[in-house]
């Protein structure tokens, strides 16, 4: 399975050693699952996983004009941010397209730490340059100086207690702190992608692994893509390329809670502004089969011969334990509860929008 | 590993004949392949496939895959416990596991099909790919 074309972690041999299940990501060889999608899932949903995120990318924006950047080539309010504090925010075209969708952690007031899709590393460190000509900020595309890792699941906070200096108990949800963990500098947010409470780990490339196997020494279930995909979607979370891209705006992805019109100029405003005023064109629903069948990514949503939609995602819920997805369609039949035909290897199955997120963590766990 | 008693078909099918019957399902390298299988679409009874012909669909979380017919026959009976369990395919892919069984109408073809042994080697090359 050793493709030398694909890029690999700081963590492939563990990976591999751990019997992986090796696939192409976006040009990087990573695993799809270790013992099992379902398995892994539940172990994350009930216990704790551990996934190697270290194919996201990096990039540091620092200098004087580090917020100002920012402020210009996103959509959320990157002012209100504090030191320690992250946000989740869309990187924009001038369109109001995503460039990408990205986290935003602030360092210090000119100096801001921000993670990106793996995929478009590379684009995204573009794009900021290019937005930067004449400004007094430095970029720097860091992802090679990063492993990252995600512990996710209710026992994540007393897996890692043990493990760093960082109080944890205190940390709130999207806050970070940079500490040690098993020795070594890490930066360590209560952020993650699987709608449980969690954390991620930035270290060295070289501290990677042995961090790795120390926490699945501790009895975290290592996990795969699979499961990571399962359970974002359950946690009505957003991917790259499937649920968003440079076609679709924050608005009609139905992430409204990221566009702060009202923060001053930015790429794509006027887009924005002209949306929120009338309604985007078509809106990102969550819906359910009632027929048969799995929709998946591409599959087109129809009525009267006419496609009038299209899913984005689609997987066997294994919390659910029902067939789930995402979809876009025209506003005016996007309300939950609305019926609509999607168009599964040419047969028609039924499906209903229905309210999201599909999962929600237990409230006493919440933070 | 691969039972002896049974045949092969380059799209990972088997089959296993008793008599004018042969009992079809997917290998237990396909269902590794696939992962968990949440859903298995199969043909009515009665049903009459021709040699590679698609004769239903296999969900699993990650992916969905299409299943061929290994062999010509008339579907006489379908495994109905898969509606509610399709996870036998990955517990049991040789067993209890199994997808439908068809009467014979072209029995030499099942002579056509790979062994267990050459299943196998068929199966190295295609992961070693």
């Amino acid at each position: 399975m050793a493709d030398e074309s694909l890029k690999k972690t700081p963590l492939n041999a563990i990976e591999h050693e751990l019997g992986g299940k090796m696939i192409d990501f976006g040009g990087w060889e990573l695993p799809v699952q270790f013992t099992g999608i379902i398995e892994e899932h539940q172990a994350v949903r009930t216990r704790a996983g551990l996934f190697d995120v270290s194919h996201m990318g990096e990039i540091l924006v620092r200098g004087a004009e580090a917020l100002a950047l920012l402020q210009k080539a996103t959509c959320n309010d990157v002012s209100k941010l504090e030191d320690g504090r992250a946000q989740y925010n869309g990187l924009l075209y001038p369109t109001a397209g995503f460039v990408d969708d990205i986290l935003v952690y602030r360092m210090a007031g000119d100096d801001y730490f921000v993670v990106v899709n793996a995929a478009n590393s590379d684009k995204d460190y573009e794009w900021l340059v290019e937005c930067a000509k004449g400004m007094d900020v430095a970029v720097t595309n860091a992802s090679a100086d990063y492993a990252q890792l995600a512990l996710q699941g209710p026992n994540a906070e007393k897996i890692l207690q043990p493990l760093t200096d960082v109080d944890l108990s205190s940390m709130k949800y999207y806050r970070f702190a940079r500490g040690k963990v098993d020795g070594v500098p890490a930066i360590v947010s209560r952020t993650g992608y699987t709608g449980e409470d969690g954390f991620e780990i930035y270290v060295s490339p070289s501290e990677g692994p042995r961090l790795f196997k120390k926490i699945v020494g501790a009895g975290v279930t290592p996990c795969g893509l699979g499961a990571r995909d399962t359970l974002r979607l359950e946690a009505k979370m957003a991917l790259y390329g499937n649920d968003i891209d440079h076609s679709t705006t924050p608005l009609e992805a139905d992430l409204g809670w990221i566009v702060k019109l009202e923060k001053g100029d930015f790429m794509g405003r006027d887009v924005l502004e002209r949306e929120r005023a009338e309604g985007p064109r078509r809106k990102l629903v969550g819906f359910e089969m009632i027929d048969r069948g799995i929709a998946r990514h591409g599959y087109p949503i129809v009525e009267g011969g006419e496609e009038i939609g299209v899913v984005t995602s689609g997987t066997h819920s294994p919390t659910l334990k029902k067939p789930i997805g995402l979809a876009y369609l025209p506003l005016d039949k996007s309300a939950p509860g609305t019926e609509f035909n999607v168009l599964i290897r040419g047969k028609e199955a039924r499906a209903r929008v229905v309210p999201t997120p599909f999962y929600k963590r237990p409230k006493e766990q919440s933070r | 590993m691969t039972p002896e008693d049974s045949r092969y078909a380059k799209s990972h099918e088997y089959v296993h004949v008793e008599g004018e019957v042969g009992t079809i399902g997917i290998t237990d390298y396909a269902q590794k392949e696939l992962g968990d299988v949440v859903f298995v679409e199969l043909p009515q009874v009665g049903t009459e496939l021709e040699q590679g012909d698609e004769m239903g669909s296999i969900e699993s979380v990650k992916a969905v895959s299409e299943l061929f017919a290994p062999v010509s026959g008339q579907v006489v009976e379908v495994n109905d416990a898969l509606t509610e369990k399709p996870e036998l395919v990955n517990t049991d892919a040789y067993g209890d596991g199994w997808m439908i069984r068809v009467k014979l109408t072209t029995p030499e073809e099942v002579d056509e099909l790979m062994d267990a042994e050459e299943y196998e080697e068929y199966v190295e090359k295609e992961a070693g790919k």
